[in-house]
């Protein structure tokens, strides 16, 4: 199985969860566990570029598979994914805890709808649940990473103001 | 001071390694750690009758397994957090039980393996063999005394309370109008998306005891860890490290893990951790807001309220760990921002056989603003008056202030409204609210309310400018999302005038600040931000001080901005802020930017050691905030829903909320706390509910059937501030962690009642509640 380009051989655990192998054999705790039964998306990752629940799967069975967790979006220093940057100007995320389930959501979303009516924002995030924004602050952040994904953005609409009150 | 940093809508710091997956949660934590798992007690009472580890004990893999009888703290009874007078007959649990369960999630046996895995196994072949007794489930049950609960608590009452301002009984008498109403609250829970967890590893050749803990308050865990294991506190450290939510629950202490998984880490000399699975969560983390209570409400032909008898029970669960504050708060909060001439409020803590309460954001006020706004409707409903009029006449007004309730709050002392506008509250709510819409089964809710925000004791900071030019803040109050590290780090910048991005902040690790209290009751920005302004404010004076024997300038012309400690009005004459830091050092670093910078400033002779009495070396100090009062936050929601006739699926068309806090330092993330508060209402109100059954097992205890909202059930939340800045803080803040989510419930009820012409006394509610109300009307 490929993680975040770089092949790795299946655990050799057949009862090992896909969530459990990123997290404690490969060390990607990016990916989180809220619920382990599927409803609350923490710890959705890409499975050939479409959203997956990692619980919800062995890791033997993501073998020839393509998986892209959190840590895969942006390389270490370099700039933030546009779907990440979104969620950064609009707070779109408080305690973090839900928000890499939620990018990895939208990284989806937006490679089926690059410009999402308001029906299909709530629709690609209502597979996610979080307990700390209320859903308005990731709803502007979906629409926000679409422009900056779009590949002439359009200026001015970020939400923030970077810099101090002047 | 200047006010660059402080009200802006800065981006936060903390984003970062948080989107890219770099967080550090308690369970990301390994370091080759055992894992382990609790078995819990399936019954909601019962009599243990034996407990048989042999089989878990043998299965290979498996390290420990612990009973009762195998820890030396097994006979103890876990603390009562806050004790109270009133609280006659408070009970804990153990940290394992082995001679009585009374809830279901009560932890038995703990298991120790190589893997959690392994564990889950051995836990699965722990025999304990009970013997099953009658439960009491609801309050109700519970005042009746149907069955008890502890058999040494008559009447299952662990607390009463009476309290009385005015004289209730004669102007109830004397009323025009007379009316008693009950209104009923079930449990709800907190829910955040990351559950409990801790790990913790005990260094022989340090002697020295490290732990993490998904806990709101590391410093008090702390404290406990070094009594129970006879270790100064120097020799335990704890660490909230990222902490995936709180909301209330993880402000509890000690659950057994807490103990159970340091005691483990020092027998076996290996790091040990054990995380929460969302069932356990359920049931074993606490839970709040079910109450019954008793209104009479005396009032006359214009809508004045005369008097008010509030008499409510408050389910307080098995046991009784976080005291009564609870019940205490509901009392306090009842009359709002409203006056209420006579008042007399009395409450019971009553025991059950369910898991115990501990307060969940908003901690009995969404309760007692419930029992006040749905009390003031029904005043509107019978004189015929619009609900915002009957509002109106009764609210304090802005020249009231400060204004004496005649009730005690939670810290002891009465309570005392320092500042507020409520009328302007109400109105802009009305105004932003607009027009109804067209159409049918439409209603309109409004709920005014208060908050007690920011109790004491203290938190502190200390502030340190590196010899780089950095700096770094640090407090004991941990973060669970707040946005700590970007607030603190506004308030620090202003004062040491630097920017934002030069602060880091540490919060909630006892290495870097040993005191503090913990994040609850909407305290943290008055506390800890009241706090880091004292500690930098002490440096910004070291610094001008240090700084103006170089300049040959008086300290007070001089300021701090872009970095540099300088002259007022010429610029040119200053010191850059890190060769203050290396300067502030009789001892001089080989190292670091200020360093060169520091070496243009001989040191100029002067008589006496190069550190005088009362100096210290270091560009650094420690600061503390200590409030007199709490201060009161205000707000004003107000909606308009449609309840469809045939399926009562709620559609909420409108939600507007306005809120005082007093000064914002971070609009952004304020409006971050409200719509997060208001969903959080939104869920407890129409979607939540705890389905305990007459057996105390919870039938829903998975997020299948206990249904958070998702983003298609929270609407758009149209947010406007007022601020009436709070005179009992420096920086003039009130608390909004929790407004959010209090008058939730009484907007909704008051908008579903006149949606689908049903009185609606009781939360939550749900599509078939409502079809129920409205097929027995």
């Amino acid at each position: 199985m490929r993680v975040n380009r770089v092949d790795h051989s299946p655990p050799s655990d057949p009862r090992r969860l896909l969530s459990d192998h990123l997290r404690h054999d490969l060390g990607l705790t990016g990916t989180h566990v809220g619920c382990e039964h599927g409803v609350c998306g923490c710890c959705t990752v890409l499975l050939d570029g479409a959203p997956v629940r990692s619980c919800l799967m062995l890791a033997v069975q993501a073998e020839g598979h393509d998986v892209t967790t959190i840590e895969g979006l942006a390389e270490d220093g370099a700039p933030l994914h546009p779907v990440q940057q979104a969620f950064h100007e609009c707070h779109g995320l408080q305690c973090g805890f839900c928000t890499p389930g939620f990018v990895m959501s939208v990284v989806g979303l937006l490679a089926q709808h690059p410009n999402p009516t308001a029906q299909e924002v709530d629709e690609g995030i209502s597979g996610n649940l979080c307990r700390c924004t209320g859903y308005a602050s990731i709803r502007r952040a979906v629409v926000r990473a679409a422009e900056l994904s779009s590949p002439s953005p359009r200026r001015g609409e970020g939400q923030g103001e970077g810099g101090p009150k002047k | 001071m200047t006010t660059r940093w402080f009200g802006a809508r800065v981006q936060r710091v903390e984003d970062d390694r948080l989107l890219r997956g770099h967080g550090r949660f308690t369970d990301d934590i390994d370091e080759g750690a055992l894992e382990s798992v609790l078995v819990r007690s399936p019954y909601a009472h019962a009599r243990i009758r034996s407990i048989d580890v042999t089989a878990a004990r043998a299965v290979p893999g498996v390290v420990a397994v612990y009973t009762a009888a195998d820890l030396p703290f097994g006979q103890t009874d876990l603390p009562i957090l806050i004790p109270h007078p009133n609280l006659t007959h408070g009970r804990t649990q153990r940290c394992l039980a082995s001679e009585m369960v009374r809830y279901v999630g009560e932890a038995v046996v703990f298991v120790v393996a190589e893997s959690r895995s392994i564990a889950e196994d051995a836990a699965d072949l722990v025999q304990v063999d009970y013997e099953p007794l009658p439960v009491v489930i609801t309050p109700e049950a519970a005042a009746r005394a149907d069955h008890l609960v502890h058999d040494d608590v008559p009447g299952n009452v662990a607390a009463e309370l009476i309290q009385e301002a005015g004289e209730v009984q004669a102007a109830l008498a004397s009323s025009p109008r007379r009316k008693r109403l009950h209104f009923r609250f079930e449990r709800g829970a907190a829910s955040p998306m990351e559950g409990r967890a801790v790990w913790a590893r005990w260094s022989t050749a340090e002697h020295k005891l490290t732990v993490y803990d998904s806990t709101q308050s590391p410093t008090s865990i702390r404290g406990g860890l070094a009594v129970l294991f006879g270790l100064p506190e120097s020799n335990v450290e704890v660490i909230a490290p990222d902490v995936g939510g709180g909301f209330g629950p993880k402000i509890m202490l000690f659950y057994p893990d807490e103990l159970l998984v340091p005691f483990a880490a020092m027998q076996l000399g290996r790091p040990v951790k054990w995380t929460e699975d969302r069932q356990e969560h359920f049931t074993a983390t606490n839970q709040e807001r079910g109450q019954v209570h008793e209104v009479e409400v005396g009032f006359n032909d214009q809508g004045n309220l005369l008097a008010l008898d509030v008499d409510f029970i408050h389910d307080g669960g098995a046991y009784t760990p976080y005291g009564i504050i609870l019940p205490i708060i509901t009392a306090a909060q009842v009359p709002g921002p409203y006056r209420v001439p006579n008042y007399r409020v009395r409450f019971r803590d009553v025991y059950t056989n369910a898991t115990p309460t501990s307060p969940y954001r908003g901690a009995g006020r969404p309760q007692a603003c419930f029992v006040m706004e749905r009390t003031l409707d029904a005043i509107a409903a019978e004189l015929g008056l619009e609900r915002a009029e009957v509002r109106r006449r009764n609210l304090i007004q802005p020249d009231e202030f400060p204004y004496e309730v005649g009730v005690v709050w939670q810290d002891g002392n009465q309570v005392v409204y320092d500042s507020g506008d409520y009328p302007a509250l109400v109105e802009r709510a009305l105004e932003m609210l607009g027009p109804r819409p067209e159409g049918d089964h439409i209603g309109m809710g409004l709920s005014p309310y208060v908050e007690g925000t920011g109790v004491g004791p203290y938190e502190g900071a200390h502030v340190q400018v590196l010899a780089s030019g950095k700096v770094v803040a640090a407090t004991g109050i941990p973060n669970q999302g707040q946005g700590h590290a970007t607030v603190w780090a506004q308030i620090v910048a202003d004062q040491l005038g630097v920017n934002v991005s030069d602060v880091e902040v540490s919060s909630g690790d006892t290495r870097r600040f040993q005191w503090g209290v913990g994040t609850f009751a909407s305290r943290a920005a008055i506390m800890a931000g009241n706090a880091m302004a004292v500690a930098a404010g002490m440096v910004a004076e070291k610094a001008k001080h240090i700084a103006a024997e170089h300049l040959e300038a008086d300290p007070a012309d001089l300021e701090l901005a872009g970095g540099r400690v300088q002259v007022k009005g010429s610029p040119d004459r200053g010191i850059p802020l890190a060769a203050v830091a290396v300067l502030s050092n009789p001892m001089r670093y080989a190292f670091g930017g200020g360093t060169e910078a520091a070496t243009q400033f001989a040191a100029k002779p002067r008589p006496g050691p190069p550190l005088h009495e009362g100096e210290q070396p270091g560009l650094e100090a420690t600061g503390y905030f200590s409030p007199v009062g709490s201060a009161w936050a205000a707000g004003c929601h107000a909606a308009y829903v449609r309840v469809d006739p045939k399926t009562y699926r709620l559609e909420i068309l409108k939600y507007v909320v306005v809120h005082d806090c007093g000064r914002l330092i971070n609009p952004l993330v304020v409006e971050g706390q409200i719509e997060g508060g208001v969903a959080q209402g939104i869920g407890g109100a129409f979607y939540e509910r705890l389905a305990y059954d007459d057996e105390g097992q919870l039938r829903n205890a998975s997020f299948m059937e206990f249904l958070m909202p998702y983003a298609t059930e929270i609407p758009a939340i149209e947010i406007d501030h007022i601020e009436t800045p709070s005179p009992l803080n420096p920086l003039g803040i009130k608390g909004a962690g929790e407004a959010g989510v209090i008058p939730v419930g009484a907007v909704l009820a008051s908008a579903i009642e006149e949606a689908i012409g049903v009185p609606i006394t009781e939360m939550p509610l749900s599509p078939l509640k409502l079809f129920e109300l409205v097929s027995r009307s």
